[in-house]
């Protein structure tokens, strides 16, 4: 792999840029891996650079059906937080933005990580205290929390509607150690970074079917048709959120504590810095917010609330996530919005993931983001590979189990009970 | 906008319901095996295409009503009353 540093670009810069090379190719599938990776999408690409990386396991194809980084991990709001107060998730946020934060540096590829601060408001006083246990929780847990008054906050974040009689900001509850990351970059130095040892990142390429014998699953037919498309496998893992109940069916897991939702997001056009953190509304409305480093304003809302696999999202949801905007930030209200899009997450029964074996020996299920799966993008690489490789859980993700639904122990971070929907 | 003809009040918008989800979940009784509770309570067949599922015309009849709608178009088909009985009176000509 070509190294990426300061004195090539000075290079590339003097010599007309001819010195870039490709990252990552087209190859044919083989017919034999010892690892398949369904999905490739950050965690799917994560999780192949770190079988690859940690494991020495370098046979291994990624298989995607669109293209690189085209579902949900070119279409989130790039948050990258830890602020989880139960344990299983404590851990395993914290383990995944621990490794965010020397990313660029792993991968040789400046995935823009910016920890620019995540600033929940308060708008009452039960918010506060309730905002309290969460962010007093999280320190006990090691994970940095802390809280601006009105006046740090003002001074931080001078556009806020405070003085509004229906929602008088008290304060915020932040964690100075999130922020945000550009999205494709992670993909792209992923993929990059794992091409680089070897696995093979095959686009196009369908999952149509799995192939199973004596009770395990072996390999999986794809859309390649004829003998090239199938491909073996000692094992293979999903990671396919959004459309993780569609595959589970065919390889004959059955029924999973998942229900399929879309979430919307918005960006509007470049304007001037105005917002150097990421803004959440939360409690009475739903709303995030934070400009991207080319100055558009990035944020989102709830989900539309029906199972849906439509990337698109509805008209209703639409006006609620303006009208939140209108609440805090009425100083963008005469900024035109440039894109609006929708994509579809598995919505778990405990708004929690999952990273874990199945029942079905040789496959590896990692499924269940809700609309959080981003941040998680380099900790579910590294637990899942870990996963696959020793057939055992890392300790970041022991928690994450599908078993806990019938053990009675839901990782329910809003105590909103199995539904789906609410989380 | 998704538009449900609900079979009171006429054609209406979705935000005028509520979702309450997959409509063919059977809840057994309450004695029941904990197997087949963590069954209704968790588990989901989450179907790509046609879907049964169950909205509440909550600011309207706030009749509970199954409609068959695709997840992936969002084309709804039928619409029916899920109450069984209340459904049956209404065909006898009214609950007297």
């Amino acid at each position: 792999m070509q190294r990426y540093n300061a004195l090539s670009v000075l290079w590339g810069g003097l010599t007309g840029q001819k010195h870039w090379q490709q990252v990552w190719g087209r190859p044919e599938p083989k017919a034999h891996y010892d690892v398949i990776i369904v999905g490739g999408g950050g965690h799917g690409l994560a999780t192949a650079y770190y079988l690859a990386k940690e494991h020495g396991i370098r046979n291994i194809a990624v298989l995607e059906k669109g293209w690189l980084g085209g579902g949900n991990a070119g279409r989130n709001t790039t948050i990258v937080r830890s602020n989880y107060m139960i344990e299983g998730n404590t851990e395993f946020y914290e383990h995944s933005l621990k490794l965010w934060e020397n990313l660029s540096h792993e991968l040789n590829y400046n995935v823009m990580f910016s920890q620019r601060a995540h600033v929940n408001l308060v708008f009452s006083p039960s918010q506060r205290d309730a905002m309290a246990r969460r962010y007093n929780l999280m320190r006990l847990n090691g994970i940095d929390g802390d809280f601006w008054d009105p006046k740090e906050l003002r001074r931080r974040i001078p556009h806020l509607n405070y003085d509004h009689g229906r929602f008088p900001i008290l304060g915020a509850y932040v964690q100075p150690r999130a922020g945000t990351a550009r999205h494709d970059a992670v993909n792209w130095g992923f993929a990059r970074a794992a091409t680089a040892l070897g696995v093979d990142i095959i686009q196009g390429c369908e999952v149509t079917g799995f192939i199973h014998k004596a009770g395990a699953v072996v390999g999986v037919e794809t859309n390649r048709g004829g003998v090239a498309g199938e491909i073996l496998a000692d094992k293979i893992g999903l990671a396919v959120a959004g459309h993780t109940s569609v595959l589970a069916h065919k390889a004959g897991l059955g029924k999973l504590p998942i229900e399929t939702h879309k979430l919307q997001a918005y960006v509007s056009e470049p304007i001037k810095p105005i917002v150097d953190q990421v803004i959440v509304f939360g409690g009475i409305g739903h709303f995030y917010i934070s400009q991207s480093d080319k100055g558009g304003m990035v944020f989102g809302g709830d989900l539309d609330k029906y199972n849906s696999y439509a990337q698109k999202g509805n008209l209703p949801v639409y006006e609620n996530v303006m009208a939140a905007c209108m609440q805090i930030l009425p100083c963008l209200g005469r900024v035109k919005l440039l894109r609006q899009w929708a994509g579809v997450m598995d919505m778990s029964m405990d708004g929690s993931p999952f990273i874990t074996k199945t029942d079905i020996p040789g496959l590896y299920l990692n499924a269940g983001w809700c609309y959080g799966g981003f941040k998680a993008t380099p900790g579910s690489g590294h637990t899942f590979a870990h996963t696959i490789a020793k057939d055992e859980p890392h300790w970041a993700n022991a928690r994450l189990t599908l078993s806990r639904y019938r053990e009675g122990r839901q990782i329910d971070e809003t105590g909103h009970g199995p539904v789906a929907k609410l989380h | 906008m998704l538009r449900i003809p609900c079979p009171f009040c006429g054609t209406r918008d979705h935000t005028e319901f509520s979702y309450e989800g997959d409509a063919t979940v059977v809840y057994p009784a309450l004695d029941a095996l904990e197997e087949e509770w963590f069954e209704a309570v968790f588990l989901r067949e989450n179907l790509r295409g046609p879907h049964s599922e169950v909205w509440h015309h909550l600011y309207g009849c706030r009749s509970f009503l199954i409609v068959e709608r695709d997840t992936l178009t969002h084309e709804i088909g039928g619409v029916r009353l899920a109450h069984q009985p209340t459904a049956e009176a209404l065909m006898q000509g009214g609950t007297k």
